[in-house]
């Protein structure tokens, strides 16, 4: 994992003492409200229905069980003693106090933390796949590359005052684990005919209310112009994106408008200028960083049959097995995901016990490391299979082991109008209502693999328009109700769901989900997923069915 | 009359800012800024006048039709019609690094003490305050950090750099 250096340390720390003044000044009434906004939403505090809302960075989603701790006593002496983990890979507190957000982010800073850019019309949060490092489909390590890119995004004088948010994905295996196609910028890293890497270059994805999926605007880039090939992107966007209208304003809209083959035009002509001047990253530098990421202290161990295993134990074991534990690149290892997704918990919320407790089982199972993926879920990435047993023993007790990864219990959560400020409906009862409904596990494990989504309102901060299963709060004359939609997916065969009709009540949406379900069962050939399914047969079969006339 | 922040001091800034106009702009007496859209009565007024001549850009403004003018102003502004408009930051660094503009250019327009640590670092070198704002905070807000983790306009090496000593 990277590890500060006194560069590092200094520059977040100045931030801290940056904000402290500025906060000060603020609260003195020196500095108007209108324009402490900025400066505090790019140290991560938004003000929301109840109280501020503080989001931590936990850059491309890697933390320490030390950062973890730290992180369970701020919550316990800052906030109502629980976090939320959110589809960006950052963490979340509900309840801090703005005069005590200083002292937060002076407590995160001696973990070597920050909330730096977490909001605001800047380049946010890097991330990149859960599996980062471990994955048996990678091609080559991203985390490098997006410790590369926090550096460069940190603090960046011309990009702070974008028209928008911004927001990059890195993605290099063969599955794309990150949503690379839904973000400003896509960075797919690759092997070239000659064994060297190449990054590819997508711009122009986004959700939000209007959802696209991004073009490639450079097919092949050397790895050493990576910053100054983004510093011209983000020039053009910055000079020549709308900031006459918030909602036209992502990149994905100055990129329609222009055309992909323009707009990259436009940034190669910019490109050109920068590409030999000290943006080019020295060789030394990509080494360096690369050398924090090199392999923990693995075991020479070999594969375990998982089926035997699974049969030696408990059911509920086997099937936990079967979701929650993934294959990894070293023969005896396993990465192992624990959702935050009990039934009766909001989705993505942990306590500060929890996220102690993991912290202990981190240093005894997983080199005291820990990944946040954008499932909200948490994930030990390096596990011996020999002790996979031992783990999930320790797990249940800390309701740590619901065997529902990629099921539709894990569902990809908003906070919704029980905190949100903008949101047309509450999503958090919702998911609760459908995790009661589908708590049966072996329908839910013959169900397969399903990505349900809800987000609030339209600005979707939970992904619904990907999510195999989308849904939607809408307000309706002051009342909440729920559009549903189906066939969306986030993979590297990204796609965006289908509306199926006019919209429900809260207490109507689980019958919904069922019928949906039983389509499904209904049509599908043994091999096929939910996605596959929706994908060959379209709409029409699931909406017939969802507004069929009680006979 | 506006304060002005260079070179590590406040001064008053005497240069009179002319809007954008359809005619012939009238120059008053002393140190003047013109819009660029009058950028051909500045070449002309400029060693005549009494007084300095400047040319301004609007942050919407495409300084590329013009760039092989711009040495030969003491003065190049660049106008922030609001402090959360960036576009004036891209603007800078091309005025500085593209178009190896030598001379002061100043920040104009809604100039507050929290921004212009990246102002600086963008190329500006001067810097027209907003009235409310305080001189003393406006001094210390230029060295609020002792490295930088990118390139830009101003001397600083980057950190990526440093570390290995290059
Ligand atoms: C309660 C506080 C929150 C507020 C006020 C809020 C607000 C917003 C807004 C206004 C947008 C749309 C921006 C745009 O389209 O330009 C947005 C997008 C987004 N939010 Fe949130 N959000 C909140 C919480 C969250 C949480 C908890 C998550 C994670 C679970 C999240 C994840 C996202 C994501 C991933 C997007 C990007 C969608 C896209 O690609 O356009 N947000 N948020
Ligand atoms: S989707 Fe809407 S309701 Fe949900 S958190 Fe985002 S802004 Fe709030």
């Amino acid at each position: 994992m990277y590890k500060y250096d006194d560069y590092d340390q200094q520059i977040v720390d100045e931030r801290v003492l940056q904000f402290k003044d500025q906060t000060r000044r603020f609260l003195a009434g020196v500095l108007p409200e209108e324009e402490f906004l900025p400066l505090r939403l790019q140290n991560g505090l938004y003000v929301q229905r109840f109280a501020p809302m503080l989001r931590i960075a936990i850059p491309y989603g890697m933390v320490s069980s030390t950062q973890m701790r730290k992180l369970a006593h701020i919550a316990r002496r800052y906030d109502k003693g629980y976090v939320h983990f959110t589809t960006r890979q950052n963490l979340q507190l509900n309840w801090p106090r703005l005069e005590e957000v200083p002292e937060i982010l002076a407590a995160l800073a001696s973990v070597q933390m920050h909330a730096i850019q977490t909001s605001g019309n800047c380049i946010r949060n890097t991330t990149t796949d859960q599996f980062a490092g471990v994955a048996h489909d990678e091609i080559i390590d991203p985390r490098p590359w997006c410790e590369i890119i926090r550096q460069w995004s940190t603090l960046h004088p011309e990009f702070a005052y974008l028209p928008r948010k911004f927001k990059i994905a890195v993605c290099s295996s063969e599955q794309d684990r990150a949503a690379t196609q839904v973000h400003d910028i896509g960075i797919h890293a690759f092997l070239n005919e000659n064994n060297n890497v190449r990054f590819k270059i997508l711009a122009g994805g986004g959700l939000g209310r209007t959802p696209m999926v991004g073009s490639v605007i450079k097919p092949s880039l050397e790895p050493e112009h990576l910053l100054s090939y983004l510093d011209a992107v983000l020039r053009v966007y910055n000079r020549y994106g709308r900031r006459d209208n918030k909602y036209k304003a992502r990149i994905k809209i100055l990129i329609k408008a222009l055309t992909p083959e323009v707009f990259a035009d436009k940034v190669e002509t910019e490109w050109s200028y920068l590409k030999e001047t000290a943006a080019r990253l020295p060789h030394q530098e990509i080494d360096r960083v690369q050398s924090f990421f090199s392999e923990p202290d693995y075991e020479e161990l070999t594969n375990i049959n998982l089926t035997d295993l699974a049969l030696s134990a408990e059911p509920d074991f086997q099937l936990w097995l079967r979701r929650n534990v993934h294959p990894h690149k070293k023969p005896g290892y396993s990465a192992v995901t624990l959702t935050l997704k009990a039934t009766a918990d909001a989705p993505g919320d942990a306590s500060a016990e929890q996220l102690e407790a993991i912290s202990d089982l981190a240093d005894q199972f997983s080199f005291g490391e820990l990944r946040v993926s954008h499932e909200q879920n948490l994930i030990f990435a390096d596990v011996p299979q020999n002790r996979l047993h031992e783990l999930w023993l320790k797990l249940r007790p800390l309701n740590l082991a619901t065997p529902n990864q990629g099921l539709l219990t894990d569902m990809i959560c908003c906070p919704g109008g029980d905190f949100c400020a903008l949101a047309n409906a509450r999503s958090i009862p919702l998911a609760k209502s459908i995790q009661r409904r589908f708590d049966n596990i072996d329908f839910l494990h013959d169900i397969g693999e399903l990505d349900l989504n809800i987000s609030g309102c339209m600005n979707a901060c939970a992904h619904h328009h990907v999510g195999h299963i989308g849904i939607l709060g809408v307000d309706r004359k002051g009342e909440e109700y729920y559009q549903v939609q189906v066939g969306g997916a986030s993979g590297h065969d990204a796609s965006l769901g289908k509306i199926l009709g006019p919209s429900f009540k809260m207490d109507e949406v689980p019958d919904v989900i069922d019928k949906i379900l039983r389509t499904y069962v209904e049509l599908r050939t043994p091999e096929e997923r939910f996605i596959d399914t929706c994908r060959r047969v379209g709409v029409q079969p699931f909406k017939e069915k969802v507004y069929a006339k009680v006979a | 009359m506006p304060k002005l922040l260079k070179d590590q001091q406040i001064r008053n800034d005497d240069f009179q800012i002319r809007q954008q106009g359809p005619k012939e702009p009238f120059l008053p007496e002393g140190n003047v800024l013109l819009h660029v859209s009058s950028i051909v009565h500045a070449i002309k007024a400029n060693g005549q006048h009494k007084g300095q001549v400047g040319i301004w850009f609007d942050s919407s403004d495409e300084p590329e039709t013009v760039t092989h003018t711009l040495n030969q102003f003491p003065v190049i502004a660049v106008n922030f019609p609001g402090f959360f408009d960036g576009r004036g930051y891209s603007l800078a660094r091309l005025l500085r690094e593209r178009w190896d503009y030598q001379g002061d250019l100043r920040a104009i327009g809604d100039i507050l003490v929290d921004q212009l640590y990246y102002l600086k670092r963008c190329g500006f070198s001067s810097f027209r305050l907003r009235e409310d704002q305080n001189p003393d905070y406006a001094l210390a807000a230029l060295t609020t950090f002792s490295g930088n983790y990118q390139t830009a306009a101003d001397q600083s090496i980057p950190v990526y750099r440093l570390r290995h000593q290059l």
